[in-house]
Formats: structure tokens, sequence, C-alpha cells
């Protein structure tokens, strides 16, 4: 108790530094939001195992350790130095951060006519206040959470993209966030900000790899506004160092007939806690929320859905699968809230995993909050090994025991990348999740 | 032939090769060599096939990339050069149009979803394409429909030849007005209670298993 609370002074003490550099550069609204975000962490602190929302995970790793403000180091970094996470194929914008700031040598911004903007999220502050202001920490409510105060007081760079209305931006805009080695293990804040207008569309990939960095804390807030009749699908892709700290936000808030998809792949990371959070706030919108996590060794991955359906006729699907292998945890919790008008509301949530070896554990809980009375709500969890008749199938068809056992494995992790729609990002991701497998090189040859 | 619960699938799956059978007796030799102690992966590589009652739905995994892994394992055991994904597209292609398959199939997940028949049909597409020497069909008649039923014996009577022997279990005499057979033997508990030519088949539509049952009762008294 003594450690959490000199953790939460450190970065009180972070903050007054930080607000006085950040202070007389004319961004006051800005100061304001960030003031009040600190308040309310001062309140709030980190969660601990006796909050209901944080039962399965322990942050105290994150709470005790001593992470310094990122400075700006790895900058030196050429374009050459991150080819290895180029996405074969893949066209389209990509803004890359490095240790948390934007690089712009490194990036390909491009650009968009019609208004459409994709930048940083500091540049965004000057240039793009009347898009952001009337949305900025609206959604990602920094009153109910100390991880995304902690990120909303500290927030200074991320991705911006704001698509007016009518517009539809076919490629994928990529946010590729590179830790690199640095003297001490430091925390960033990522923000970002995501802004479709009505009749718009979107697709965003948002991306976390390591250059070496060992330990380090992301604490990643996305805010996302997809306004009436818009489509977007996002792309969360997590591939940190398995020593470091991931606790991300996607916070979605959808308009009047909107249509969102939600994939994220859990591959790396220490301790990772994956909180989605999509708001059905406007009638008849639809939502994917589609999912796969793999923890190996003592990885600790923790998915947190809060899908609210806020009115009616909207549609939600989940479907989220792990694979844990070594002494790893995995936690599914899935909660679904039907709020009091939203009537004919249809939400389904599948989580099924499998368990590769016996010290591998995962906790599995749905929640169901329903207020209204005329609703469609199902959910079911799975917690299995591996289908031996599926795999005397293979065998009796002449494919060896161990490559039946790694096809078998790929199928299950691929029936989530199979709900992705863009082509090269689910090859790119096809081929990330064979080398985690333990006999992916089975799956390739074959 | 035989009624139900007679022991056809157990008979199948042992060939095959399905671990959660033990066999206490007896043994089965295959070409000379004694199958039973070999691995199902091996008994394939080896020429035996069975086409499964109720065939597997594998989630995720396609059929391209089943088969492929499939063709490949057997011809590396036959010392064939493996085919890469070009040429192997080519042979698929090639035998879908002889089954009639369409295409689409090959970028589904195997089995997933596929109706009853599908999932027949789609077992001796492989077996076509994995040109076997000791076909094993399990009921692949079962609950087909009459078009369906003439697709699955179109594509054994194509394999039908010298080198190849194919068992085929069938409940109902219906398969055999299409697959016409060389021998019927009928198994009863486990037994072989009688054999014959094709005529069996009909006297068993005609009379019953219960009448070939107690007239052999004596004779090849069953398990029990
Ligand atoms: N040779 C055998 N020894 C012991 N049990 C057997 C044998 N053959 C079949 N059985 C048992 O009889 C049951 C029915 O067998 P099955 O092969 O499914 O019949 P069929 O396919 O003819 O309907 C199964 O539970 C199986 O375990
Ligand atoms: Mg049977």
């Amino acid at each position: 108790m003594v450690a959490v609370t000199l953790a939460k002074d450190r970065y009180l003490e972070n903050f007054d530094r930080f607000a006085r550099v950040s202070a007389g550069s004319g961004q006051e609204w800005l100061g304001l939001v960030r003031q009040a975000a600190i308040a309310r962490f001062a309140e709030l602190g980190f969660p601990t195992i006796r909050d209901e929302d944080w039962r399965f995970t322990n942050v105290a790793p994150i709470a005790q350790a001593s992470f310094a403000r990122a400075n700006g180091s790895g900058a030196e970094l050429s374009p050459r130095d991150i080819d290895q996470f180029a996405v074969p194929g893949l066209v389209g914008p990509q803004l890359v951060f490095v240790n948390g700031r934007y690089a712009p040598r490194l990036s390909s911004p491009g650009s968009l006519s019609d208004g459409a903007t994709v930048s940083s999220l500091a540049q965004a502050f000057t240039d793009a206040r009347t898009v952001l202001e009337p949305h900025l920490a609206r959604y990602a409510d920094y009153a109910r959470d100390g991880f995304t105060a902690l990120n909303t007081a500290f927030m200074e760079d991320g991705g911006f993209v704001y698509v007016p209305r009518g517009r539809v931006i076919e490629a994928p805009i990529r946010l590729l966030y590179v830790s690199t080695e640095t003297a001490d293990p430091i925390v960033t804040h990522p923000r970002n900000v995501i802004v479709l207008e009505e009749d718009s569309q979107a697709v965003i990939v948002e991306e976390y790899v390591t250059l070496g960095a060992e330990v380090y804390f992301s604490n990643v807030v996305t805010e996302v506004v997809v306004g009436q009749n818009s489509v977007l699908s996002h792309y969360l892709i997590e591939r940190d160092s398995e020593q470091a700290f991931n606790v991300s936000t996607l916070r979605v808030q959808q308009g009047r007939s909107s249509n969102v998809a939600s994939h994220t792949v859990l591959l790396g990371g220490a301790l990772v806690r994956n909180n989605v959070h999509p708001v059905m706030a406007g009638e008849g919108s639809e939502c994917l929320i589609n999912g796969l996590f793999m923890a190996t060794g003592r990885q600790h991955m923790d998915n947190f859905m809060r899908v609210e359906h806020a009115s009616p006729h909207c549609d939600s699907r989940q479907f989220y699968n792990g694979i844990l292998d070594g002494r790893s945890h995995g936690v599914f919790s899935g909660r679904i809230i039907v709020h009091k008008d939203a009537q004919k509301t249809d939400a389904k949530q599948t989580n099924k995993n499998l368990l590769l070896s016996e010290e591998a554990q995962i906790d599995s809980k749905p929640q169901l909050e329903i207020y209204a009375d005329d609703v469609k709500c199902t959910h079911g969890a799975t917690i299995g090994q591996m289908d031996e008749g599926a795999i005397f199938y293979l065998r009796s068809r002449g494919i060896a025991e161990d490559a039946a056992r790694a096809l078998l494995l790929f199928g299950f992790a691929n029936e989530s990348l199979e709900r992705m729609k863009v082509g090269p990002i689910r090859k790119y991701l096809e081929a990330l999740v064979t080398q985690w497998l333990p006999q992916g090189k089975l799956v390739e040859e074959s | 032939m035989g009624p139900n619960g007679s022991g056809k699938s157990t008979l199948a799956q042992v060939l095959a090769g399905r671990e959660t059978y033990e066999v206490t007796r007896g043994e089965v030799l295959y070409e000379g060599k004694n199958l039973l102690e070999m691995a199902p992966e091996e008994r394939a590589c080896e020429g035996v096939f069975m086409a499964f009652q109720y065939p597997v739905e594998i989630p995720g995994v396609s059929s391209a990339q089943f088969l492929k892994a499939a063709l490949n394992a057997i011809r590396r055991a036959r010392g064939l050069e493996e085919l890469d994904a070009m040429e192997f597209l080519a042979l698929v292609k090639q035998k879908f149009k002889v089954l009639g398959v369409d295409e689409k199939l090959l970028h589904r997940s195997v089995n997933e979803g596929f109706s009853g028949g599908e999932k027949k049909r789609n077992e001796i597409f492989q077996m076509a394409l994995l040109e076997p020497r000791l076909c094993i069909l399990d009921e692949t008649d079962s609950g087909l429909d009459i078009d369906a039923l003439k697709i699955v014996a179109s594509g054994v009577n194509g394999l039908r030849s010298p080198g190849r022997a194919i068992l085929v279990i069938t409940h109902y005499q219906r398969l055999l007005n299409y697959i016409i057979p060389d021998y019927v033997h009928v198994l009863v508990d486990g037994r072989i209670v009688r054999s014959g030519g094709k005529e069996l088949a009909l006297e068993l539509e005609e009379k019953g298993y219960a009448l070939i049952e107690g007239g052999a009762g004596a004779a090849a008294p069953g398990r029990r």
C-alpha cells in the first residue's frame, strides 16, 4: 500500500513539472482538462484487485515501478530501422511514434484532399482545436478509471484523424508506436483521437512494437467518434516486449446507423490490459468486437469488454479467442450493458479459450446488465484442450501428429483473423501468429 | 452391410487407426504389413483412406491448406516431389471438375458450415485427390438425396481399378443401385455372418436383417 502511494506521488510530482513546461503555449483549454484529470487521478490512484473490474489483474508491477517520462530519446532512428515493421502490400498514411513522440522523418502522412486530416495529436492541439475540443476527453471517462485519468493528464502526442462528412478513406491509416532502448524504463501516454463525421469511412491500424526496449509502460487511450451512417474499422496489434506493460482503452462513440469493427491481437507484453468500450448511442448501429490473445511464459493478458447498448435496434457481436501456454494467465470479461431505452437490442458474445499447458490459466466472465425488456442477449464461453477428433481427422489424411496439432492451433487463431477485412493486415497477422505457435514452422511448410 | 450397432464403424475406425479403440485380439495385415503397428498418418501414407461417417469441422483451416498439407505428406511418403501452390491448384481444379465441386470450397474452412451432403461429397473428393489403395467408406450414403448419392457413386466408380480395394459400408441397398459391389458381406454383432454376391444385398432388402441374423445365429453366434 505504501509503495503504491509513493508511485502515485511520483506521477503527481511529474505532472507539476509537465504542467509548468506546457503552460503558456496558448493551450489553456488543454491545461484545464489535464488539471482536472490529474486531480481525479490523485483521488483514484491505480486500481487494485479489490476493484471488481480488476479482480483478475494485479497492476502492482505497474503501480510500484519507477518509470521516467520519455525525453525524446530515439529521435535518431532512420527509416531503415523500422523496415522490419512494414506490412507487405499495405499502402496508406503512416504515422510513426518513437517512445511516444511523433517522428516526422519516419512517417508518411500523405496528403488527403477534401479536408481530411491525418496528423500528430501534438500538431492537432494547435491546428485542429475546433475539431478536437468538442470530443477530446468527452468519451474516455477519466472520472472512472485511474489509467485513463493518468493518460488524460499527461497526453501530449498520438494520432489524430479527422474525416469530414461524406468522405471515404479506403487506405488504412497506420499508427505505429515504436519503443526503443532507454537509460531508464519509461512511461508514455499515447492518445489517439479519431473523428469520423457522418457518411464517412476509415480504417485505423494501431500497433505497438519494440526495438530493443525491454521494460516500459504504454498507457494508451484511443477515442473514436463515429458519426451517423459512418463505417470504421479499428485494428489494435500489440507486440510489445515480453517485459513491457501495456494498458490501452479503446472508447468508441457510435452515432445512428454507424458500423464499427474493433479487431485486437495481443501477442506481447508481460502485463496487458485491453479495454474495449463502444457505446452505441445512435439507433440502429452495429458493432463487431473481434479479438485474439496469445500468451505464454508468464504473460498476463486481460481483455475487458464493456459494450453499451444505449439506443434501440443496435447489434453487437463479440468474438474473443485465447490461446494460453506456459504459465500464462488470460482474462476475458465481457460486460454487456443494455440501457433502459435500448429495446430490440441484439447482443452476442463468444469467448473460446485453448489451454496448452497444465499451468496456463484463464478467467472468463460474462456479465449482462439489462435494463430494457425486449432484448436478445446471448453469451458463451469455452475452455478446453485441442479437439482429439479433429487431430485424428487430419492424421488420417496423412498429416503427422505435430503438424496436425500446429494446423489446428493455427485454425483456432485464424478464426479471429478471418473476420478482418484488410487483406495485407490479415496476411501480416497470419505470419505473426504462425511465428508464435510452438510448431508454427510446420504450418508454413504445409 | 449390417444392422445398427453391429460394429461397422468400429471396424472402419480401427483400420484407420483411431486411438480410442483398443484392439485386444487378432492382427490386420495390409499389403503384407502389420497395419495395427502404424500411426494413423503412416497408414494414410501407405494408402489407407477412410471416408468418415461424421466428417469433422475444422474452423480456421482452409480446405486448400488442409488438402495441400495432406497431399504433400502422402507424396513425400511415396517418394514423389511435393507440389507447389500452382501445381496443387491445377491438380485440384481438374479433380473438382470431374466431381462437379465448386472451387469456392478451397477457401472455406474444412467442413465448417457444410450441409451433410457437402461433407460427404468432400470426403469423396479427398479420396479422389489422395488416390488411396484401400478406401473405406463409412455410410457415406446416409442422409444423401438422390443427386448427392449419384455424385458420391460416380466418385467411387471413377476410382475403381484393379490396384485398389474399396470397402463400402452401408445400411441401404439403394446405394448399390449405383455402385455394383463385387462382394457383399453381412456384419452382425461383430462377425461376418454371410457373404455373397450383389444378390445378397437384394435379399437383405427384401427380408431384412432379422431373418439373416436368425438364420445365421446357429452358424455364427454373436458376441453378446
Ligand atoms: N469388435 C468389437 N468389440 C467390442 N465392442 C465393439 C466391437 N464392435 C463394435 N463394438 C461396440 O458396439 C457399438 C456399436 O458399434 P458401431 O461400430 O458404432 O456400429 P455400427 O457402425 O455398425 O452402427 C460401439 O459402442 C462399439 O464400441
Ligand atoms: Mg456406424
